[in-house]
């Protein structure tokens, strides 16, 4: 059975040729398991900005990947075959976007990510089908690259797990980083003890520290960095110090420098609005996924007002436009439909009892990916 | 109750009668849901051999699952960018071709099961399903370690691959095919079960000493059922593979070790037509209580568990009132 | 590499494997006690650990924390003793193996239901966090080795209850011959129960100690549930001397192997591939000295014949 979430306002939107040319989108996101709370935040995040809309002609259906690639192939095949949705979102991870989005897009249907940017789908595997509302894997390294050299940093020891992401982060933040290398080191997928890591650090003489670690990893990984009395200055992307994860990490994590593209105190009228909105209705403060899927939906929501997805090329060229006011500030897309947007760096810090970041200074602005240019569409 | 006999063939009428009638009513995915089912059945088939016929609880049949969903990735991947796949010795093009790919798989994954049984056979009891692990959770790590076929994000396919005389683009074209790869798997177990290698075998786990003394070797034995079981459990893996267009680590993981054997216990092990019961109440309970609630998981589980305490001898068990299979 | 970095791999190689031993010592236990395997061991560590950080972050203590596990994580085995396990003691392996996999299912998305998705906060207290000096110029946190110093207690303790106490003697009886002791008069079905909740406690102790300084999560139990087979199957299962001889091998391979052989192949290739390649067959290394272990050994260093 579906969880179909009808958005729920009045029946306003009920003009001539909307309310029968019903618009479906099929949300796919991880809401069980270990990884559930950045699905969660997502999807949240999605369904406030179509609340806040008000169109009640668009229907969303929401259903759990379990992060496991088969399982989102087939809700995807279910989505497209039965349930004939207009447009996908959610995915979370890269693995499973890799899974679904190449046959999603082939048949047709719009693919919007909120989290995943795999480098293969940005450069030659791009696809007119396929927008990227977050930021291609590699930005947010770079951009941790580029911090370390404005803040003088000459000889970084770096880690991340031996996976494509993984991978892809080290790549990123070489990309951009001008110093030496004092070390690069892969650690196992899941791995929750990093002792032996942290002693190498230590024994490295590195001036500064690059980890890649998202969700447990980078938490283990903070706290055993923090109590092993090595005080070399850590750099990360935004991943290990997201809102949902900062107040597992605790202490561990005060003063840490991290890269994002979104903050909670980016100073905007979308971003206060949304900041406050989603306080009010979840009660707890959004995350950095939170802001990804709002941002999404409101993409999704600026092109339906111009364009109908039955007409394939003039949706497209509306969701290009991208006029829509971003809680990041300025946003548009590149050639091959991946954000141009400015990545800051900012600092973890504590407000009364909750750990949370206040942004220091722009990384890279304007940035754009590596793989642009590979784009053929 | 329900004879046996009787209910097997229910149970094979009902898996093409669903389709059959979603082709009609235009509901493709059902079909696509019912391909899944004969694919996790006939994986099951092959672990069932091995459990049910040689006595081998294997929690490592993931490894051979993965191996036939990789000769498949790898040997599409190939045909699809057009590089060759470079052997050491020599290279050879990649393919599209079921025929091919399904050849393939079925040697790899023997070739595996031979050289994991040799080494594991040398074990028993819990000793066994442990070490069957460990060799699933190599090939796991090997897999997310391999960069070029995608290390943890796998690789995708972006047409299934073709049979000669069909159209598997057709959803009801490629679950027929599946549907008579499962029926052969079936068969050929019945027909196991049945032979003098299957007596010898059900002899050499009921009593090892007598069935030595009189001139059976049962590790010989046990290493052919592991091997056909594994070859199956391979064909499964390709077919598996490109049902979803796609192939990960994931296929390696011992997660899903635990699903084969949760598919074949579910259904009634030993039994014929168990995993394939047991593969089709697995897809049904994942797919409607996932719809009703998040922690559907919780509800999984406690059903799995009534399911051992209660109805021993699985749902074919349960609807036939014999509680040990062959009784 | 220095001298003082492999002396403190060293370390890092026995602290985890001291870890381990306290999993691995009730997974055994139970084992050669009821014959059963118990999937849902992992299951109990995260028990330990979300009780552990719970009352840690309500009460500000840590040693209550650790009472907390240790009675959660007992309470909890207790529970699923006499509601479930108790009827899978007759059952074969394969019985075992998936009612305990449900229990996972069961455990974990329970867990979510009541905790929910994001990980909870668990830290060292004041008075044991950061670094003290070794002999040697050695910096090592001091929780660090309090977790040696107190896997060793428990190991010791472990060794005194069964080779010293009447419960000892009931359970080393138990092991060898069931009827036998039911005959005796010993309360065969209550002994099951206070094993399983012993083992489970250990359990809970592992995922509270350990909580301190990972993460407390949903899940958190598995890959930890596998290592520990891992260790029974190589000590030789049944044997709490083998479980620690494995926990301490396992832990051992585990971080010298993550360590050492990206640099053995920076040797003979490029750093860049030594390290990915390096990272791999490390991760691998584990599951290569179990079954070199069973091949050589097939009923592990230390198990009876089976």
């Amino acid at each position: 059975m579906l969880k179909t979430l009808l958005t729920a306002t009045t029946a306003l939107a009920l003009c001539a040729g909307a309310a029968a040319a019903e618009i479906k989108v099929g949300m796919i996101t991880t809401l069980s398991g270990g990884g559930a709370g950045l699905g969660i935040d997502v999807r949240d995040g999605f369904m406030l900005a179509m609340e806040q809309s008000g169109r009640d002609d668009i229907e969303v259906v929401i259903e759990d990947d379990q992060r496991k690639p088969d399982i989102a192939v087939q809700l995807a095949d279910e989505m497209i075959q039965s349930e004939r949705v207009d447009v996908l979102t959610g995915i979370i991870w890269s693995n499973l976007a890799m899974a679904v989005i190449p046959s999603a897009v082939n048949q047709g249907v719009i693919y919007l990510s909120p989290n995943a940017g795999p480098s293969a789908l940005a450069g030659a595997g791009c696809h007119e089908n396929y927008f990227n509302v977050a930021w291609q894997n590699d930005n947010l390294h770079e951009a941790a690259g580029a911090y370390a050299n404005s803040a003088g940093y000459t000889n970084s020891f770096v880690l991340a797990p031996n996976y494509p992401a993984g991978q892809d982060a080290l790549s990123g933040y070489k990309r951009f980083f001008e110093g030496e290398l004092a070390g690069e080191l892969y650690t196992q997928l899941g791995q929750t003890d990093y002792a032996a890591e942290i002693a190498q650090i230590r024994a490295s003489g590195a001036d500064s520290v690059f980890f890649f670690l998202p969700g447990g990893m980078g938490i283990s990984f903070l706290k055993q960095y923090a109590d092993s009395g090595v005080d070399i200055p850590v750099i990360g992307p935004a991943f290990s110090f997201d809102q949902g994860i900062l107040q597992a990490v605790g202490d561990a994590a005060l003063g840490v420098v991290n890269t994002s593209q979104w903050s909670k105190d980016l100073d905007n009228p979308a971003n206060n609005a949304f900041v406050e909105s989603f306080q009010a209705e979840y009660g707890r403060l959004p995350s950095l996924y939170a802001s990804q899927g709002f941002d999404t939906a409101n993409l999704l929501l600026s092109a339906l007002e111009s364009a109908d997805p039955s007409d394939a090329d003039a949706f497209r060229a509306a969701l290009r436009a991208a006029d829509f006011e971003s809680t990041r500030g300025d946003f548009e897309f590149g050639p091959n439909n991946h954000p141009i947007q400015d990545i800051y760096a900012r600092e973890v810090i504590q407000e009364g009892d909750v750990y949370t970041n206040k942004v220091l200074e722009v990384a890279l602005e304007d940035h754009a990916d590596a793989y642009a240019s590979e784009c053929n569409m | 109750m329900i004879p046996e006999r009787l209910l097997n063939a229910l149970i094979l009428a009902g898996l093409l009668a669903v389709p059959l009638w979603a082709l009609a009513a235009d509901e493709p995915f059902t079909i696509t849901l019912a391909t899944r089912v004969v694919i996790l059945a006939l994986a099951a088939v092959g672990l069932n051999i091995a459990l049910g016929i040689g006595g081998l609880v294997s929690l490592g049949h993931a490894a051979f699952f993965g191996i036939g969903g990789y000769a498949m990735g790898i040997l599409a991947h190939h045909a699809q960018t057009y590089t060759a796949l470079d052997l050491g010795l020599f290279t050879v093009s990649g393919t599209k071709s079921m025929p091919v790919i399904w050849l393939v798989a079925t040697l790899a994954s023997m070739l595996a099961a031979l050289l994991i049984g040799l080494l594991s056979l040398r074990t028993s009891g819990v000793y066994f399903i442990m070490i069957t692990l460990a060799f699933g959770q190599m090939f796991y790590y090997f897999a997310i370690g391999w960069a070029e076929y995608g290390g943890e994000d796998g690789l995708s396919i972006y047409l299934r691959n073709s049979f000669p005389g069909l159209n598997t683009l057709v959803p009801i074209h490629f679950f027929g095919l599946c549907f008579a790869v499962l029926c052969l798997a079936l068969f050929l177990h019945a027909r196991l079960a049945a032979s003098p290698f299957g007596l010898a075998l059900n002899a050499a786990r009921q009593v090892p000493g007598r069935a030595e003394a009189v001139g059976l070797d049962p590790k010989r034995l046990k290493l052919l059922a592991f091997v056909v079981s594994g070859a199956i459990t391979g064909l499964a893996g390709a077919l598996f593979a490109d049902l979803n267009r796609f192939v990960s680590p994931t296929m390696f993981s011992w997660h899903f070790s635990g699903e084969i054997m949760v598919l074949v216990i579910l259904g009634g092990t030993a039994r014929v037509m168990g995993p394939v019961a047991g593969a089709a109440l697995y897809v049904a309970l994942e797919h409607w209580l996932g719809g009703l609630t998040d922690y559907w998981i919780i509800f999984l589980g406690a059903i799995l568990l009534l399911i051992v305490l209660f109805a021993r001898g699985g749902i074919v068990g349960m609807l036939s009132g014999r509680r040990q299979a062959g009784d | 590499m220095s001298f003082i970095l492999v002396a403190e791999q060293i370390l890092n190689g026995l602290q985890f494997g001291v870890m381990l031993f306290l999993m691995a010592a009730g997974l055994t236990l139970i084992f050669g006690v009821m014959g059963l395997i118990n999937l849902a061991h992992g299951s109990l560590y995260m028990v330990g650990a979300f009780a552990a950080a719970a009352v840690a972050g309500a009460t500000g203590s840590f040693l209550l924390g650790l009472v907390a596990a240790l009675t959660a994580a007992a309470v909890a085995g207790a529970i699923i003793e006499v509601a479930v396990i108790r009827r899978l003691y007759k059952a074969d392996h394969l019985d075992q193996v998936l009612a305990t996999f449900a229990l996972i299912l069961i455990f974990s998305e329970g867990t979510r239901w009541a905790f929910g998705s994001f990980p909870l906060f668990l830290d060292i207290p004041d008075w044991l966090s950061g670094p003290v000096s070794l002999p040697g110029g050695i910096q090592y946190p001091l929780y660090r080795l309090a977790l040696i110093g107190a896997g060793l207690a428990v190991a010791a303790g472990l060794w005194l209850l069964i080779e010293r106490t009447r419960i000892g003697i009931q359970i080393r009886a138990g092991e060898n011959d069931r009827e036998m002791i039911a005959a005796l008069g010993v309360d065969i079905s209550r002994l099951y129960t206070l094993v399983f909740a012993l083992g489970a406690a250990l359990a809970g102790l592992a995922g509270a100690l350990v909580g301190a300084i990972q993460s407390v999560q949903v899940g958190m139990g598995e890959p930890v549930l596998i290592l520990a087979f891992v260790v029974i199957v190589i000590g030789g299962i049944g044997s709490i001397k083998g479980a620690f001889v494995g926990a301490l091998l396992v832990g051992l391979t585990d971080t010298l192997g993550g360590i050492f052989l990206p640099e053995l192949l920076k040797l003979v290739t490029d750093p860049s591939t030594a390290s990915t390649v390096g990272a791999s067959v490390a991760s691998m290394a584990i599951y290569i000295l179990m079954s070199i272990v069973l091949i050589l050994r097939p009923t592990g260093l230390f198990g009876s014949t089976a």
